[in-house]
């Protein structure tokens, strides 16, 4: 039995804004077991990055806020948690890696300072010693020069070192739990190839479990083992990954999966899903999807739909699977 | 072999740099650096490269958004490329161009309408305001947007949206060529699908002519009859879509071709990871620009820039190896 790392029971994240509130996050279930890389896909707006911050327990800087559920975390319950403790398992049980390596780094700090500084809060390591082990991560990511780049500034990098810079930083503390939020949307292809590349290996060699975050599906399939999809802030289908790409049940996944081009595929037209992701001022009522659903019937206004399991360990959100 | 609707010499741009007060010697970006290509009536020539390869500075030079440091554009038998404003202004009716950020690309204090007409009006080419009208809401409805959306302003609209009133103004002035920078990158996959699918049909229906500049190698497959690849500034290899997805010769192409991620979890590809970056394009390497990440590499590419020649039938490729 896969034993369970991180589990989310039906977390409500909520911004309040000048408009009205806005329902980011409205329910959703979500866990993530021991060694494995769970992937969680999405457009723009379906909740996924909500959803990673509020494990983090970054939503204090916004109008956001968890207003229900449960993130369990080894036996402790993260909504529950002060700032403080919050701090100690922040970079040190979990740790995150953002899309844009330029803006979460810390222009005006040198790069060997600020991997060091989470070394010597959470491990409490001496000076001497955090600047050994940032350098042993700097190149366990695979940084040449890596005494060089300890004390030059981000600017110095290009956006695929950077990335790097990052990745040693969320590993430096040997994290139980990464979240992955975008970690190559803002990469070249060869690029991302080499820091997925990376992350595969860290994943064999150190064992950490991996939530990845993403909307790229090619990236998906590669990385992960099991799948999370989401829409307009609701998980709407889950199982593994060849569940998920060889059988999926759910037609916004479908319609996903068709839209994209492939290498070699050679399609005349792609499929695509009519209409736009709803705003979040008019939700419809039942399904969220069903205003764009080819397959929607009247229940599907009324109501919205619970999730069945259509085989061991894979269930869709949707009345057709009834 | 019918006459090419737009031909490419040798086309350059070195951007200045100047370093220090003092320092009178210039040095120079070698943003585009000997470029040649033909588009042929109808067709669509996609270019891919990673950032900073020279893709975009080059479809801006087609237009004459940037000028040229040397070469030839010839459109229609005419070039274009030492033509002053004046002269050139008349000519842009027939090229027009589509912008990757349907945020940036639209002024948000004008209507739909009004963004649309612009073109209609520069080109003074409605003197009655009922027959403009008329036209505007016949682009709209060709975009797939409704007449009542003329009044709107453009942050009323979603990404894919925006990027139908963006497609719908360069449509405006009945163009023959159009060039599309990265026109699909900002939006989600679902939407994504919509606006090729309909840049196809608009393609099909009006006989227009694209050059379609992405990054992204599966779309850019989907949409082009031709696919050129550049790298650091040049053309590496150019040639018909099959043949360069099934056979590329040039390394760089092979790496690239290599790196996609397939959405589909059985397939474990073999991946060329390139090592290292793409060099500065102020600095770039003697010989073959691609030398220093190429595992073919021999003493000849460090020293001679390959030759762009005809290696098989149609199929053009910049490498010592044949």
């Amino acid at each position: 039995m896969d034993k369970k790392i991180l589990e989310i029971k039906n977390l409500k994240t909520y911004f309040f804004t000048d408009n009205g509130i806005v329902k980011a996050v409205d329910g959703v279930d979500i866990h993530v077991n021991e060694g494995e890389t769970l992937g969680i896909v999405g457009e723009s707006g379906s909740g996924k990055s909500v959803t990673s911050l509020s494990i983090m327990g970054l939503l204090n800087d916004t109008s956001g806020k968890v207003v229900d559920g449960k993130i369990e975390f080894q036996g402790r319950n993260l909504v529950d948690l002060k700032e403080e403790d919050m701090r100690k398992i922040r970079g040190n049980d979990i740790a995150m890696i953002f899309q844009e390596p330029m803006t979460s780094l810390n222009p005006v700090l040198r790069i060997g300072k600020q991997i060091s500084e989470a070394i010597r809060l959470h491990l409490k390591y001496d000076k001497a010693r955090a600047k050994e082990h940032t350098i042993e991560m700097l190149k366990l990511v695979g940084i040449p020069r890596a005494e060089n780049i300890y004390s030059e500034f981000p600017f110095q990098l290009s956006g695929g070192m950077r990335q790097r810079v990052m990745i040693a930083m969320a590993m430096a503390c040997n994290p139980k739990l990464l979240i992955a939020d975008e970690p190559t949307t803002a990469l070249d292809v060869t690029i991302q190839a080499q820091i997925l590349d990376l992350m595969k290996k860290l994943k064999k060699d150190v064992g950490t479990a991996i939530m990845f975050v993403t909307h790229d599906l090619g990236v998906v399939a590669e990385m992960c083992d099991r799948v999370v999809v989401m829409y307009a802030g609701r998980v709407v289908e889950r199982g593994d990954v060849y569940q998920i790409f060889e059988n999926p049940k759910h037609p916004y996944t479908k319609g996903l999966l068709k839209s994209v081009p492939v290498l070699r595929q050679k399609v005349e037209r792609l499929a695509s899903i009519p209409g736009n992701v709803p705003s979040p001022k008019n939700m419809p009522k039942g399904c969220k999807f069903a205003p764009r659903c080819k397959n929607v019937f009247d229940k599907c206004w009324e109501e919205e739909p619970p999730f069945y399991n259509v085989e061991e360990n894979h269930s869709s959100k949707c009345w057709l699977c009834e | 072999m019918a006459k090419p609707l737009l031909e490419v010499k040798n086309l350059k741009k070195y951007f200045p740099v100047k370093k220090g007060i003092l320092n009178k010697k210039e040095k120079f970006v070698r943003a585009v650096d000997n470029v040649s290509f033909e588009i042929y009536n109808g067709e669509t020539l996609g270019l891919v490269g990673e950032s900073g390869c020279g893709k975009s500075t080059t479809g801006r030079m087609l237009l004459k958004l940037i000028e040229p440091t040397d070469g030839q554009i010839i459109f229609q038998g005419k070039d274009i490329s030492k033509m002053t404003d004046d002269e050139i202004r008349p000519l842009r009716k027939d090229i027009q161009m589509i912008f990757q950020d349907p945020y940036a690309s639209l002024n948000p204090r004008m209507t739909v309408g009004e963004i649309i007409a612009e073109p209609l009006i520069v080109h003074n080419m409605y003197k009655d305001s009922e027959e403009m009208k008329k036209r505007i809401h016949e682009l709209l409805g060709m975009v797939g947007l409704s007449s009542y959306h003329s009044v709107r302003y453009p942050h009323e609209f979603s990404g894919g949206q925006r990027q139908r009133i963006g497609i719908a103004r360069a449509l405006a002035a009945k163009p023959k060529l159009i060039i599309a920078d990265e026109p699909v990158s900002a939006l989600d996959v679902s939407i994504q699908s919509q606006v090729l699918n309909l840049m196809q049909d608009l393609q099909r229906d009006l006989d227009l002519t694209y050059l379609f500049i992405a990054h992204d190698l599966s779309v850019v497959e989907h949409i082009s009859d031709r696919v050129g690849v550049m790298y650091l500034g040049k053309i590496v290899e150019i040639t018909d879509k099959d043949t360069l997805y099934d056979n590329p010769l040039h390394p760089y192409t092979q790496a690239l071709l290599s790196a996609v991620p397939i959405p589909n979890p059985r397939i474990k590809k073999k991946r060329i990871i390139l090592e290292g970056n793409i060099p500065s394009p102020l600095n770039p390497p003697r010989g073959c620009a691609f030398h220093t990440r190429c595992k073919h590499a021999k003493d000849i590419c460090k020293k001679i820039a390959p030759e762009f020649k005809e290696v098989e039938d149609r199929h053009f490729t910049a490498c010592h190896l044949y």
